[in-house]
């Protein structure tokens, strides 16, 4: 009996997901009918216009810079976040005094209480000059380096995939660091104490034990971390500055997908706008599933290396 | 029970005769009528009114539906802003009674072919705002202007900006450009306006959001733009005039159809509703309209009531609210206070006409 209940209940969540992307297909299909599945994906434009109008000859929905947007931004967010959540793990687990390790945690974890538009308008409005300047001397110091110098490419102003991956990055280090600190936590106090009785300084002993045993949990926590960073809507809307480009440079302005699905649904054009909307959010889910097995498959390969390596 | 409503919709019925009469010989007053209701036609309206669509009237509906709720007690009306495109889907959904929008209803926007009637309520000016403490003066040529914004010209020195402005001193300076992130009717009207006024100088078209040059700033919604600009040397955006106005923006004047150039106020944009032209559906388009004074980027907005109300209270409430927003002096008092032109006469009276052809029941 129990184990039919447990059966239907995941079976309930495959159902729920398999619903989830039936009908939003549905519901995107006259859009992507529009453009073709290739076309939608990889077309760099959007533009829906008025066909009644001059201008471009008919409506196009290509959501490429948008799936570029919301990877760079991600991306950026992760690169950021991760080393710091890790050090706040670290420090929390194998640094800190007992006495500090209260406060910095409910610090932390009210950090992760603040709604996103407060972050969003944070951003903007008193984190935004500032960046505008840094962004400026970074281009001023880097500009003529060959790669670097389209990177760090000249800054149009404070909204930016800069700034999104930033504020991104603030948003998802309560939510890294948490995950990551309850996992270094379980790592046996013997491996520890082996490790140092070993000889091994404190570095050692937490590349040695520490991290092989840890590194599954700090996978995942990283992947959450950027789940939330792929599907995070109003702060990115707010910092990144709405522009449909595909750009190297970090410090121009573009979109990603759900900011653009924020920004257009209230007014979403003729149709197919609204159906292309949905279409988006399909790729978002496409692009979220692709990257939870990705990270499925670094995991195994990993843990395999890694226990294989310390065993 | 039955009863009960017929009898309302008599007195509702009554009340709208008395009003329609005030209106055509507004220094008669109307008769008294025995039951009282003619001090006040609104108070015997009852019931919840659901309404959604535009958020460039919000502002002038949020305060008028406070104050009616004065007037009419028993009466709850909610107005969301959620954006024209959602209003007319929900309106067309069966999900709202009536609907704001800034663009008329076509094809695929959810309500059907003559479900539908059209009722304009107020306009306003779409300001062009900038932010150059050297010109305090500002003139624009829409050809200038829609080279601006396609950033054919990006420096505030351009040749083009000097032609406009022979006594002015510019600043050697690059020009900003601030537009909006959202979808977005404002956006829509403004493009409209380009295509219309800009010729061959404009190539984006026109659309709730338009295929923006990627070095042009965005901001979310009209705050968000009224923001960048105040905030940024250098730039020029284009702001709905409630809300320019109470950031204290800058406003550029911009070259009507008759050649002058018009500074945004209440009177140059009634100036505007004066010169349009009325389709026979009540929809019109005061964007560039002729007449010396017209503040050419004005944008209308109207009300989608259906033709045919099956629920009585509903129906009476819908009437009944529109009229009062339309005709008494203390809607179209909220409507100027809060920057919004209201109706020229000859438009007003056909728009009652429109609300009081609605059948109900």
């Amino acid at each position: 009996m129990f184990r039919w209940l447990t059966l239907a209940a995941g079976l309930l969540v495959l159902a729920v997901l398999a619903l989830i992307l039936v009908f939003t297909v549905k519901e995107a299909w006259p859009a992507i009918q529009h453009e073709g599945v290739w076309g939608f994906l990889t077309g760099d434009r959007w533009v829906p216009n008025d066909p009644d109008g001059p201008g471009p000859a008919r409506p196009m929905y290509g959501a490429l810079a948008f799936i570029y947007g919301t990877v760079v931004t991600s991306l950026i967010a992760v690169i950021i976040a991760v080393p710091i959540s890790v050090g706040i793990a670290l420090f929390l687990t194998e640094f800190a005094p007992r006495r500090l390790r209260g406060p910095v945690i409910t610090v932390i974890d009210l950090l992760a209480a603040v709604p996103s538009v407060v972050f969003g308008l944070w951003a903007i409005l008193v984190l935004g000059p500032w960046l505008f300047d840094a962004y400026q001397a970074t281009h001023g110091l880097l500009g003529a380096v060959p790669v670097l110098g389209s990177i760090f490419g000249p800054p149009q102003g404070p909204r930016a995939f800069m700034t999104a991956g930033i504020i991104v990055a603030i948003m998802i280090i309560p939510i890294i660091t948490s995950i990551t600190r309850e996992v270094f936590a379980t790592v046996p106090n013997a491996d520890k104490q082996a490790a140092l009785a070993l000889g091994a300084t404190r570095w050692e002993m937490i590349r040695g034990a520490v991290f092989p045993h840890s590194f599954g949990g700090v996978v995942g926590a990283v992947m959450l971390g950027l789940g939330r960073a792929m599907g995070e809507t109003i702060a990115v809307s707010l910092t990144i500055g709405a522009a449909t480009q595909i750009t190297a440079n970090l410090f121009g302005s573009g979109n990603t997908l759900p900011a653009r699905i924020v920004q257009n649904w209230g007014d979403p054009g003729i149709p197919p706008g609204r159906s292309a909307l949905v279409g988006l959010g399909v790729v978002l889910f496409l692009i979220t599933i692709i990257v939870n097995y990705l990270a499925r498959l670094v995991v195994s390969r990993a843990e395999i290396r890694m226990k294989g390596a310390s065993a | 029970m039955n009863r009960s409503v017929l009898t309302r919709t008599a007195v509702i019925g009554v009340a709208m005769a008395a009003l329609a009469l005030a209106g055509c010989s507004s220094s008669s007053d109307p008769e008294p009528d025995p039951s009282g209701s003619a001090a006040n036609p609104y108070a015997s309206l009852t019931g919840t009114l659901d309404a959604s669509g535009a958020s460039f009237p919000n502002n002038y509906y949020q305060a008028a539906i406070e104050a009616f709720a004065e007037v009419a007690p028993d009466l709850e009306i909610t107005y969301r802003s959620t954006g024209s495109g959602t209003g007319k889907r929900e309106f067309g959904e069966g999900l709202t009674a009536f609907a704001g929008t800034d663009s008329t209803v076509k094809e695929g926007d959810g309500p059907q072919e003559g479900s539908y009637l059209y009722v304009p309520t107020v306009a306003a000016s779409i300001t062009i705002s900038y932010n150059l403490s050297e010109v305090p003066d500002l003139q624009l040529s829409p050809s200038t202007l829609a080279k601006i914004f396609s950033r054919t010209i990006t420096r505030w020195d351009a040749p083009e900006i000097a032609a406009d402005n022979p006594d002015a001193t510019l600043p050697a300076k690059d020009i900003v450009v601030v537009r909006r992130s959202d979808g977005s009717g404002t956006t829509n009207n403004f493009t409209k306006y380009l295509v219309a006024a800009g010729g061959s100088d404009w190539t984006l078209g026109s659309g709730d959001t338009v295929e923006w040059p990627a070095d042009t700033q965005a901001g979310d919604r009209n705050t968000g733009v009224a923001q960048i600009i105040q905030q940024t040397d250098g730039a020029i955006g284009y702001v709905d005039f409630a809300d320019a106005t109470a950031s204290g923006l800058t406003f550029a004047a911009i070259q009507n159809a008759d050649g002058n150039y018009v500074v945004p106020t209440l009177e140059a944009t009634t100036a505007a509703l004066a010169g349009a032209t009325l389709n026979d559906d009540l929809t019109y388009n005061p964007l560039n309209a002729p007449g010396a004074d017209s503040y050419p980027i004005t944008a209308p907005t109207y009300i989608l009531v259906r033709p045919t109300y099956d629920d009585p209270e509903v129906g009476a409430a819908v009437k009944g609210f529109l009229t009062w927003l339309l005709s008494d002096p203390v809607s179209i008092e909220i409507a100027h206070d809060e920057g919004y032109a209201t109706l020229p006469d000859s438009i007003r009276q056909k728009a009652l006409a429109q609300i009081e052809s609605v059948t109900v029941g």
